[in-house]
Formats: structure tokens, C-alpha cells, sequence
């Protein structure tokens, strides 16, 4: 006999991102899931977001990796509410992972939660984690050819951050090439070149976060 | 991809159906899998055959997979045309638009599976629609 089901496989997950989604929407939390390879300057890139929007929104960072907590110390170190998830293994978060995190942050008082998803270019793009946007980070370092290999996370992400363009000079990168392929996969998702570490680059998109933050307060 | 993850899913909830029926057997298992998530085929497989030798799945030794892989296809927002494309090119190959909305190609579902429900068998809470596999 056939049963028929039509249920997503990732129902479990959906469902309770979906409970997290509304949790957010009802304090008013902007939660923002960066997905990007190891070695991108993921938090290098949550730290000088931090500098540029700290004056304005109250932040937290949620830390995602397998081991350590390396990545939530020095969030902590700028005097920054920072939770760290070891997934142990695991290639990318869930929701009932980022649940344990959420539960022990104090949403009411937050603006912001940045979630720094595992350092991965595939497993993070189908897992809904109730976040309001995935963007994307790519460091020059990684080469132009990425938007070709991995074109799911080039797809889900609401904008793409190209991050270590200070190193342009000393690597192949061919920024048009790599322009053109985004533009293919995403149309609408705007691209921001920036230095992480010198701050370069960094205004034009921690305004497009702000104003994203602000349409939901 | 997170094959292991996504087939581990797959089969909580065909068991747990399959239970619901009072069937004491898994024939076959029914996926849509579209080819934006990047899922393996052979990967899915692998997994299935691993996961369902397992004690807690018990229900699903020796199941079949039928696995219907989903081409991309998308929606232009601006001239309105509907067409298949790859992973890499979205966009409207009628007016070039950069607006457009994917329709198909993310699936991850199970659409339907098959078992076996010793003697007195009941017409309980399910529907049976051969070959439903969408597009």
C-alpha cells in the first residue's frame, strides 16, 4: 500500500526555525546568519561591523564552530555579549542548535544577534535558522571562481560581502569575472568590497545592515 | 552536502508513518531531491542503505529509493517567462532579466512511500496516489 506524504525532510528543522522567527519578530531582533569558508575573516568581519554599528543597536554574536572558543573570546574582549556553539563535528548549525544559544541571550535588550554559521560554503544553505538574512562572505584569497562551485550559498545569500580586497594587488582575483557570476546566480544581492581589517569598505555595508535593522524596529 | 543528516530525517519520519499505518514493512521510499541544494544521488543512497541496516530503523531494511532529481527552473518577474536553467544562470534568457524567482529546484520532500501492512488491513488516514512524483 502507498502512503503519500509530501513532507519536507527538513520539517523538524523548519518548524522550529520557524518558532525562533517569530520569537525574533516579537522582540524585535534583526538576526543576521553569515555563512562563508573557513579562514574568510568571518569574525574579523563581525568585529568591525560591531565598530561601525555599536553606537546604534544593542549586538550579540552567536559563534558557530565544530571545537573551541577562540572566535566568542574575542568578541567578548570589545565587551560583547558573545555565545559559543561547538557543533562537534557537525558541518553547519540547525535551529534546535542556535535555540540553546538564543535561550541564554537576553532578547528584549537586543537590536542584533550575528550568527557566525560553521565554515562552510555548502551544508549552511538549507538550513533555516528563523534568521532574517544569510549573506555571504568570499575573501579574495579564495579566488573568483567560487560563484561557479558553490552556486548555492551565492544564491541564498541577501548580499555578498568580498572581503581582503586590500590583498587584490598580490592575488589572480578578476573582480569582473567574479561580478558577472554572482549577478548570474543573484541579481538582486548587492556586493561590498571590504578590508576587514583596515576598516575599508566597511560603512557602505554596515549602512545597508542598519537600514535593514531599522525597517523591523 | 549533509547526506548522512538529510537521509537520517528521511527515514524518522517514514518510520514513524509507516508506524502510524500499523505496517510491519517498508517497501519503497519516494524523494523529490532539486538540484539547487547540491544533494548527491549517490550519496542520498549510500546513506540510505547504511541508516536503514540500523536497529532504530528497522522498519526500512532492504526498502527501495526512488530518488526524482528536480531541475532548476525559474519564473521571469518582469516578462513573465518560465524556463529550466542549471545551478549557474538564472537569468531570463527572453529579455535578459536579472528578476526572477526560482519555482523549482530547492525541493528536499518526501513524497510518498510504500509498505506492507499485515492482514486486517485498515482504510485508515491514508491516500494513495500512484506515481505522484511533481515536475
Amino acid at each position: 500500500m502507498q502512503i503519500d506524504m509530501k513532507q519536507p525532510i527538513l520539517d523538524k528543522n523548519d518548524q522550529l526555525a520557524s518558532e525562533l522567527r517569530a520569537r525574533f519578530a516579537e522582540n524585535k531582533v534583526f538576526v543576521l546568519d553569515l555563512l562563508a569558508s573557513p579562514g574568510s575573516g568571518k569574525t574579523s568581519t563581525i568585529l568591525a561591523t560591531i565598530d561601525a554599528l555599536r553606537d546604534e543597536f544593542n549586538i550579540a554574536v552567536i559563534e558557530g564552530d565544530i571545537a573551541s572558543n577562540v572566535d566568542a573570546e574575542k568578541i567578548k574582549a570589545q565587551g560583547i555579549p558573545a555565545v559559543q556553539i561547538n557543533t562537534g563535528g557537525a558541518c553547519h548549525l540547525e535551529s534546535a542548535m542556535l535555540k540553546r544559544a538564543v535561550d541564554v541571550l537576553d532578547l528584549a535588550r537586543l537590536d542584533l544577534i550575528i550568527v557566525e554559521n560553521v565554515g562552510n560554503l555548502v551544508c549552511p544553505t538549507d538550513f533555516d535558522l528563523g534568521e532574517n538574512a544569510k549573506v555571504m562572505i568570499l575573501s579574495v584569497p579564495e579566488g573568483d571562481d567560487k560563484p561557479l562551485k558553490y552556486p548555492g550559498v551565492f544564491q541564498v545569500a541577501e548580499a555578498v560581502v568580498l572581503n581582503k580586497v586590500d590583498t587584490l594587488p598580490v592575488f589572480n582575483f578578476d573582480r569582473e569575472a567574479f561580478e558577472s557570476a554572482v549577478r548570474q546566480l543573484n541579481p538582486q544581492a548587492p556586493i561590498f568590497p571590504i578590508a576587514a581589517t583596515k576598516g575599508d569598505g566597511v560603512e557602505a555595508w554596515a549602512e545597508w545592515l542598519a537600514d535593514r535593522i531599522r525597517e523591523i524596529q | 552536502m549533509h547526506e548522512l543528516g538529510i537521509m537520517t530525517g528521511v527515514l524518522d519520519a517514514v518510520q514513524t508513518s509507516a508506524k502510524q499505518a500499523g505496517a510491519d514493512r517498508v517497501l519503497k521510499v519516494s524523494l523529490s531531491v532539486g538540484e539547487m541544494t547540491e544533494a548527491i544521488e549517490d550519496a542520498l543512497r549510500f546513506a540510505f542503505e547504511a541508516l536503514s541496516e540500523q536497529r532504530e530503523f528497522a522498519l526500512c531494511a532492504g526498502a527501495e529509493l526512488d530518488i526524482t532529481m528536480v531541475c532548476p527552473r525559474s519564473r521571469c518577474l518582469e516578462c513573465g517567462a518560465e524556463y529550466d536553467h542549471d545551478r549557474f544562470h538564472m537569468l531570463c534568457p527572453e529579455c535578459g532579466s536579472f528578476a526572477t524567482e526560482l519555482i523549482a529546484g530547492r525541493e528536499l520532500q518526501i513524497d510518498s512511500i510504500e509498505v506492507d501492512i499485515p492482514d486486517d488491513e485498515e482504510e485508515g488516514a491514508v491516500a494513495a496516489e500512484p506515481g505522484s512524483a511533481d515536475a
